[in-house]
């Protein structure tokens, strides 16, 4: 116990570096986006994550996706995720959702047993649904703010809450009490390689459908994010935003009164983005709370 | 043949709704539910269409998927203010691109159907909503269920999808801040570009890669 307690020092100490880089790398370049102060550290980091995915895990994942029997993926995938579901209770339960937290336990309880370890996800074909909720969640159910865009090395987009949240996230993953330390190690990879394997369509698709992949990712990432959050309920994220987006074009244009007869100045567009993303419905909005402060 | 029954019944469909006006058109759920399934269906039976080809999967989303999309207005909402800045013939050269782009996109999307199934969910809407949110699910055999959910509007001729959300992002939104950063770069001819040129690669790409 006390050697997996100085891992979690160890790990809240490099994110809190990471955080430090963040932090003195954001002085520099950003395109505006209030979302997205840390823009210049992020890209950088986004850029290196890009080249590790692409010379060493889009390879493995493909080979393991192309090489291994589907059933043997499925048993891969559905063995972390009954890990997952554990830790997935606690929050449920931590957010008030007895119902969600319930149907996880007996997700765990029946997928242990019966379904031989996790190996087979009864639970699901019975009709108890996963939930997949983390302690970044949590926070956000309780009205912490995402707070900046954050992408982490090697593990991705993020938020600033969801970094901070991450260390809890760490602990609360039953595989990382697993002993000895080799099978653990080679759990670890089997369940980040299986993981992007699943991915890999819908990055394939990704490239086709995007302008600039960095934004698009981050502008989905962090709708999608905040959707988890609330699970999915508009209105309860919506309380106090406007209905939809049509509204929000008109509102624009009446704060923009000044004249643009001429070229699209991007001074006035920068000047206006801001306001843009207030009123834009969804998740921006509570986004935009945060990084307009005044 | 096959066709020529496809265009009599869209023909008809439009007629129908054209007759009717408003009071009479299908409940918005109903309509994604009916446009969802034939899509599916047809991808699912298709050989071309799950080998990735394009003109097949550009037949299909002609016939089925287009005249319940309003193109117009998801493009006017993804170039936000600019939009009323752009002269008409802009507006129109950039509908007609981004719909390419989104056409690709989901070409891509299509030849991965494989054995999904859509779930739908109660509509929460009054009946004199003029907008309303369909909610639908994905189940896949692999992993959790995937939402999407689509923002209809009633319009003249029936209503109209005009915004699709995946996994909680919705599509407009997610293509803001993209077309924000080139219409500031290079103005709206500068994102007709972008997407022109876009388009171009992609349809040079071979289909097989769409897999």
């Amino acid at each position: 116990m006390s050697e997996s307690n100085m891992n979690t020092v160890a790990n809240a100490g490099r994110i809190a570096l990471v955080l430090t880089i963040a932090a003195t790398l954001s002085a520099c370049a950003s395109s505006g986006n209030p979302r997205d102060p840390l823009e210049g550290y992020n890209r950088a980091m986004f850029k290196f994550n890009d080249k590790v995915d692409e010379v060493a895990l889009k390879p493995v994942a493909t080979a393991y996706k192309n090489v291994l029997p589907s059933f043997v993926q499925t048993g891969v995938s559905n063995f972390f995720g009954n890990l997952s579901d554990v830790w997935s209770a606690a929050n449920n339960l931590a957010q008030g959702k007895g119902e969600a937290g319930l149907q996880d336990i007996v997700r765990v309880t029946m997928n242990s047993t019966f379904g031989i370890l996790g190996l087979i996800d009864i639970a699901s074909q019975a009709g108890v649904p996963k939930h997949n909720e983390d302690f970044g969640q949590t926070l956000g159910w309780y009205g912490v703010s995402p707070g900046p865009y954050v992408v982490l090395p090697l593990m991705g987009p993020s938020t600033m809450r969801d970094t901070v949240a991450l260390p809890l996230d760490v602990v609360g993953d039953p595989w990382r009490y697993k002993d000895p330390t080799n099978v653990r190690n080679i759990g670890t990879f089997t369940r980040i390689v299986d993981k992007r394997a699943a991915y890999l369509d819908a990055t394939n698709l990704m490239e086709a459908a995007a302008l600039d992949r960095y934004e698009f990712i981050r502008d989905g990432y962090l709708q999608a994010r905040e959707s988890k959050v609330f699970d999915g309920d508009t209105d309860r994220r919506d309380q106090k935003a406007p209905k939809n987006d049509s509204s929000a074009i008109d509102e624009e244009d009446d704060l923009k009164q000044t004249p643009v007869a001429a070229a699209p100045a991007p001074v006035a567009a920068a000047a206006a983005a801001p306001v843009a993303d207030l009123v834009t419905s969804g998740s921006n909005t509570v986004a935009a709370e945060t990084t307009t402060p005044e | 043949m096959k066709l020529m029954k496809q265009l009599l019944a869209m023909a008809t469909i439009a007629f129908a709704t054209a007759a009717q006006a408003a009071p009479a058109t299908e409940a918005p759920d109903v309509l994604v539910k009916r446009i969802s399934q034939d899509v599916i269906d047809t991808a699912k039976s298709d050989k071309g269409i799950q080998a990735g080809d394009i003109n097949r999967v550009n037949q299909l989303v002609e016939t089925k998927i287009l005249p319940y999309v309003d193109f117009q207005r998801m493009t006017s909402l993804a170039a936000g203010r600019h939009w009323r800045t752009a002269t008409p013939d802009q507006q129109q050269k950039l509908s007609a691109e981004f719909r390419t782009l989104l056409v690709y996109t989901y070409s891509g999307a299509l030849s991965q159907i494989k054995n999904e199934t859509v779930e739908f969910k109660p509509l929460r809407a009054s009946p004199d909503d003029t907008e309303v949110e369909v909610r639908s699910q994905v189940n896949v055999a692999r992993g959790e269920p995937i939402p999407l959910n689509y923002r209809v509007a009633k319009s003249p001729t029936g209503w109209k999808i005009y915004d699709i959300n995946v996994l909680g992002a919705w599509l407009v939104e997610t293509y803001k801040s993209s077309f924000n950063s080139e219409i500031s770069k290079g103005g709206i001819d500068g994102l007709i570009k972008t997407l022109a040129d876009k388009n171009k690669a992609l349809a040079s790409r071979p289909a097989a890669k769409a897999k």
